[in-house]
């Protein structure tokens, strides 16, 4: 009787908890999962068969938009930073500033990406309910990345942005390079989560919970009594297996083979959902886990905590020395991998591969000086955190602009290859221009966003420098990093050098478009950003410091 | 700060209007709705353009010329900064939009939009995509002078950077043959050198603490608006020192003070093995000596110059150059005082083995074009020589007017290299237009065919070999002065220089002007001198003979500024430098001394 009170009172809390506060919280990812029953509803019934998918997938993403604008709003600016922060699910998810900042970026994201594929005309008309479905489907895992806050929502929310993106780079059924691609791209990522699968679980075996504050709460412990060597090297064993996961997602070196196959099979539009979503959703959950494991549920700011928390914090400093070593490492690596791979190359997809392999090393730097500083100071934390987030927000608009113009002169040039853009300059120079704008932001020139992203990173890791965590560590990202702008210089300046400097092949099909046109104007859209946020960055930047605010 | 206030303050508008108007008409250029083929009316825009730059800052420089001088002029004889424009830009890094000239900065651009006017009349013989170079060549513009003019050091490096890819484009579409590869290198030496800043910047910025200056020094170095009222800079200033955590800052001026400071932070950070000023100092270094360029990573600027098409190379000799030793006595030196101490021998080093290098690697080249760039290396290693003689502790007797003397020689010293190089290339350029060569050996006899053009292009090439009587002599001369007190040597092998410098020049003029006829190829297209051309020449050369009688004229505003420096450091070494080891008897001896030259470093 008394056992089944309380299990009447756990179900109707819960209940209660659920729709009272995970249920509100939770609308944008609910829009996204109404809009994919309803696309798929769209093929089923008759009625419905002639609804162009992109404007039913654009109305529910605008809601989603939507409610993700007014969740971002409603957080506490300022003062009490911690009160934003929610447990959702029983502890599955988390929300706090973090959550809503990606999951605003990732909702803009998908509004500006429904807009470019419908004027890029990939997918077309009978495939588009199919080619939306996979994107929203994998969006909603993205957002659920962005705010896992247990082990099994980590694995759950990798596989399903995962999955659709495997027939996603399948998507051009008749070539071979898209079906090989995508084949590819699933062993790769079976392979992957297998591994992690496995460092889960002896993460979980050896602290007990896969919840992770708990396991932050298991770690501290483990580390103030003093485990034997055993427990150790199998938490550091699953660590690096969860690593190696993340890292498929991220495209770190030595887990990035997939990437420039997969952007060079795949359509342009799909290299672009990968690079820039995919990319945001990697970061916020390397951030999640990173900080989830490596810092008490207290947060930072002690006031909540008190001594314990702080007592807590330093007993995490082994697993944050060790974090910081293994994500400095492999971004230093994937840094300089992506940029020197880079140099090679003559398809212009496969370039902007090993460019977004080479961004994940910088955003994987601030990520480095965010958990480096995390024992040290809050408000380097809380900077670090906040550049990273800004990294993201410019690195929409760059990456997608690049992608926006890969795809839309492949609709007139019918053709990928660099060597394809030779001369482009003299019948189309606005769009070498606006190429111009956005390859000279990846490799981060002033006055251009990409600059003010690139400098955030390196002034956070100058921060950490100066305020003594991890230095000799970091000043050589520090350099490395520096080196690794010089050396990008090179490759994507050549893809200038042709478009300008060369002279044009004679077999040219078509003229290529201007910038006063359609896809032009979707091209401008993306490319106004990269330079307003060159130049006035403190709106951007000062929603960057909201996200930050969950570290603090 | 109100920001209706603030749009008011009298330098705003002709402070933006001189580093931005350029920027602006290159960006109406390049508007569809001006058509391609009307370039006659795009170079036209553009020399306008200039023009209107240059008055608007002779206008600055020279009030007396337009009547009664305004707040945002220029008051001769005031070292101190002028003309301050300060508005918020990133409140979250303090990062502001701040602008202001002194007697070092004001020459520096008038010479640019001086030169740029010339090298957009220059201009006039592009024929290959009119409008891309003309909306790239007032882009350039505005990176320089934004560098000259800019206080803030966030702001200073976006304008630095901004210079790079217009030049980039200048270069690798409108050179000479092997002009991608020139490009590049340029592209590479100088990105190399400005990552380094970026380095040394961030350093500097989180190691800086608003909160230990005074607010006197707070309002010299315009943290606080002097412009305030009091009630309100009180406030401002309570809001730095009740800051809990420190207060950082990109403001040039709070730097150095912060810099000069006995408990600097910059010194006593240490970083692997050396204090973070000494590594502030050699990356900041690193990237202004690739520009200046001195041995040895000079080797993009025979390249760059040599397939740059002649308006180009005068903007990148007479300006361009410039920037890099304008960066060392802006930055360098006022903010890591005791690096500059310790490191001097390196910057005279570098600045002598330019000198020499550059002289002898002149003397073997057989292109016109390369030898003048050569000359170029050469002549700037006076100016390094002349900013890094620190006579200030030679055997502790302090002799900061010698070490004034190389200053402000070093100072001169670009100015003139600023005109007679451009003058040179430009020479250079006429001549290669005519015959499409530029080999010396098949030159000659050219003072024949072309009287006016040869006697012209005699008195600039004189002006480079730094004939008394002409604006080279004087920077050089002062300069070698001024090092005899801190090494004898380098003050004999600078003297020498001048015989190699003798050597080439005259060389090249005998090999090209002299001699019975011209015997090289397209002899029949040796037509005299346009009055185009003869516009360009002439003001070149009026102040190339100007300043050489009267060099009162530009030292009325350099000394100011640059003794006040000098006396401001060479103070620092006595208070800072020396008071840790030396005696306290040593100490009270110079009490005299150190209240004279506060009251010097207040003023």
């Amino acid at each position: 009787m008394n056992a089944q009170s309380n299990l009447g009172t756990l179900l109707t809390d819960t209940l209660a908890n659920t729709l009272d506060v995970s249920v509100p919280l939770f609308r944008p990812e609910l829009c996204l999962a109404a809009t994919v029953v309803l696309l798929l509803l769209c093929r089923i019934l008759p009625v419905l068969k002639h609804a162009d998918s992109a404007l039913v997938a654009l109305g529910g993403v605008a809601f989603g938009l939507w409610y993700a604008w007014s969740d971002f709003k409603a957080l506490p600016a300022g003062g009490d930073l911690l009160a934003g922060r929610q447990e959702l699910f029983t502890g599955l998810l988390v929300y706090d500033s973090l959550t809503a900042y990606v999951r605003l970026l990732l909702m803009g994201f998908l509004v500006l990406y429904i807009l470019f594929t419908k004027v890029s005309e990939i997918p077309d008309r009978e495939d588009g309910a199919d080619f939306y479905t996979l994107v929203l489907g994998s969006t909603l895992g993205m957002c659920l990345m962005a705010s896992a806050n247990h082990l099994l929502m980590v694995f759950m929310a990798i596989e399903m942005a995962s999955v659709p993106s495997y027939a996603l780079a399948g998507l051009l059924k008749g070539r071979k390079a898209s079906s090989e691609a995508a084949l590819k791209y699933a062993v790769y990522g079976a392979g992957a989560a297998g591994i992690m699968l496995y460092g889960l679980s002896l993460l979980a075996g050896v602290l007990g919970t896969c919840h992770l504050p708990s396991m932050a709460v298991e770690l501290a412990k483990v580390a103030h009594v003093g485990s034997d060597g055993g427990s150790v090297m199998v938490l550091s064993l699953g660590g690096l297996m969860l690593a190696v996961g993340l890292a498929f997602k991220l495209s770190a070196v030595p887990f990035h083979f997939w990437c420039p196959d997969v952007f060079e099979g795949a359509a342009a539009e799909v290299g672009a959902f990968l690079s820039v979503a995919s990319k945001a959703a990697a970061v916020a959950l390397l951030l999640r886990v990173t900080f989830g494991l490596g810092v008490p549920a207290g947060g930072l700011g002690v006031p909540a905590g008190g001594e314990a928390a702080a007592q807590s914090l330093a007993a995490l400093g082994e697993t944050r020395h060790f974090m910081v070593y293994v994500v400095a490492l492999m971004a230093a690596v994937t840094c300089t991998l992506g940029n020197l791979a880079a140099y090679g190359q003559t398809n212009m997809k496969r370039l902007l591969a090993y460019s977004t392999i080479a961004h994940a090393g910088y955003l994987m730097m601030g990520v480095a000086a965010a958990i480096a500083m995390a024992g040290v100071t809050a408000s380097g934390t809380r900077d670090a955190v906040s550049a990273v987030a800004f990294y993201l927000g410019t690195y929409v608009f760059m990456n997608l602009g690049a992608f926006a113009i890969v795809a839309l002169l492949r609709n007139t040039l019918r053709s990928e290859e660099i060597s394809s853009y030779a001369g482009l300059v003299r019948t189309s120079p606005g769009i070498v221009v606006a190429m111009a704008v956005v390859l000279v932001s990846l490799i981060g020139l002033p006055p251009l966003a990409g600059f003010v992203a690139k400098f955030l990173v390196f002034s956070s890791i100058v921060e950490a420098i100066t305020a003594g965590a991890e230095r000799p560590l970091l000043l050589v990202l520090l350099v490395i990093g520096g080196l690794n702008t010089v050396i990008s210089l090179f490759y994507y300046l050549r893809v200038l050098k042709v478009m300008t400097f060369d002279p044009p092949s004679d077999e040219r099909a078509t003229e290529p478009f201007s910038l006063v046109s359609l896809p032009g104007a979707v091209v401008t859209a993306f490319v106004l950003p990269v330079v307003g946020f060159g130049l006035f960055w403190s709106g951007l930047y000062a929603a960057a410091q909201l996200a930050g605010a969950f570290a603090s | 700060m109100d920001p209706a206030v603030s749009l008011t303050q009298p330098a705003l508008w002709p402070l933006t209007a001189i580093v931005f108007l350029p920027a602006l008409v290159a960006a109406l250029l390049s508007l569809p709705i001006v058509p391609k083929a009307r370039e006659e009316f795009i170079r036209w825009t553009t020399l306008l353009t200039t023009a209107v730059v240059f008055v608007l800052s002779l206008w600055m420089a020279w009030p007396q010329l337009f009547g009664a001088a305004g707040p945002a002029q220029f008051r001769l004889g005031e070292p101190g900064m002028q003309a301050v424009v300060k508005l918020p830009w990133i409140k979250a890094f303090g990062i502001e939009y701040l602008l202001g000239v002194d007697g070092i900065s004001l020459p520096l651009v008038v010479l640019t939009t001086f030169l740029s006017m010339l090298a957009a009349a220059a201009s006039w013989p592009i024929a290959k995509h009119v409008k891309a170079y003309h909306v790239l060549f007032l882009l350039l513009e505005t990176g320089m002078l934004g560098v000259f003019v800019s206080l803030d050091f966030f702001l200073f490096y976006v304008f630095w950077e901004v210079m790079l890819l217009p030049m980039y484009f200048l270069i690798g579409i409108w050179g000479g043959p092997r002009r991608e590869y020139a490009a590049i290198k340029f592209f590479l030496y100088t990105l190399l050198g400005s990552v380094l800043m970026l380095l040394a910047i961030l350093m500097l910025y989180y190691s800086s603490d608003l909160r230990q200056l005074a607010p006197e020094q707070l309002l010299a170095s315009h943290v606080v608006s002097p412009a305030l009222d009091a009630a309100a800079q009180a406030d401002a200033m309570r809001l730095i020192k009740d800051a809990k955590a420190p207060v950082h800052t990109f403001n040039l001026l709070a730097l150095a003070q912060i810099g000069q400071l006995p408990t600097s932070p910059f010194a006593a950070t240490q970083l692997w093995g050396m204090s973070l000023e000494k590594w502030a100092f050699l990356l900041l270094l690193i990237g202004f000596v690739i520009k200046v360029p001195v041995v040895p990573v000079h080797t993009w600027l025979p390249d760059a110059h040599v397939e740059a098409p002649t308006p180009i190379s005068m903007i990148l000799a007479g300006v361009l150059l410039k920037l890099g030793g304008y960066g060392i006595l802006r930055i360098c030196y006022p903010i890591c005082p005791g690096a500059g101490l310790d490191f001097a021998w390196l910057v005279c080093g570098l600045g002598v083995v330019s000198m020499v290098y550059g002289a002898f690697a002149a003397l073997a080249q057989k292109d016109f074009k390369r030898m003048v760039a050569y000359s170029s290396v050469s002549h700037m290693g006076y100016v390094m020589l002349g900013l890094g003689v620190w006579s200030a502790v030679a055997g502790h007797e302090y002799r900061w007017d010698a070490w004034a003397q190389g200053v402000n020689g070093a100072m001169f010293q670009m100015l003139a290299h600023g005109i007679s190089s451009a003058g040179m290339f430009f020479m250079v350029g006429v001549l290669y237009d005519r015959v499409h060569h530029r080999n010396l050996e098949e030159f000659g006899g050219i003072f024949n065919r072309m009287p006016v053009y040869g006697g012209l292009a005699i008195a600039v090439f004189f002006a480079g070999l730094g004939l008394p009587g002409l604006c080279g002599f004087i920077g050089e001369v002062l300069v070698t002065l001024s090092s005899w007190n801190y090494s004898r040597v380098l003050a004999v092998i600078s003297a020498f220089t001048v015989i190699l410098t003798a050597a080439y020049i005259l060389w090249a003029i005998q090999r090209v002007y002299l001699g019975a006829e011209y015997k090289g190829p397209h002899g029949d297209h040796l037509t005299p001198i346009t009055p185009r051309e003869l516009a360009i020449a002439t003001p070149l050369v009026f102040f190339a003979i100007l300043f050489g009688v009267a060099p009162q004229i530009l030292f009325n505003y350099l000394t100011p500024s640059v003794n006040r420096q000098v006396e401001t450091l060479a103070d620092w070494t006595r208070r800072v430098h020396d008071a840790a080891p030396a005696p306290p008897a040593v100490a009270v001896g110079e009490a005299d001394g150190r209240i004279e030259s506060q009251g010097v470093a207040a003023r």
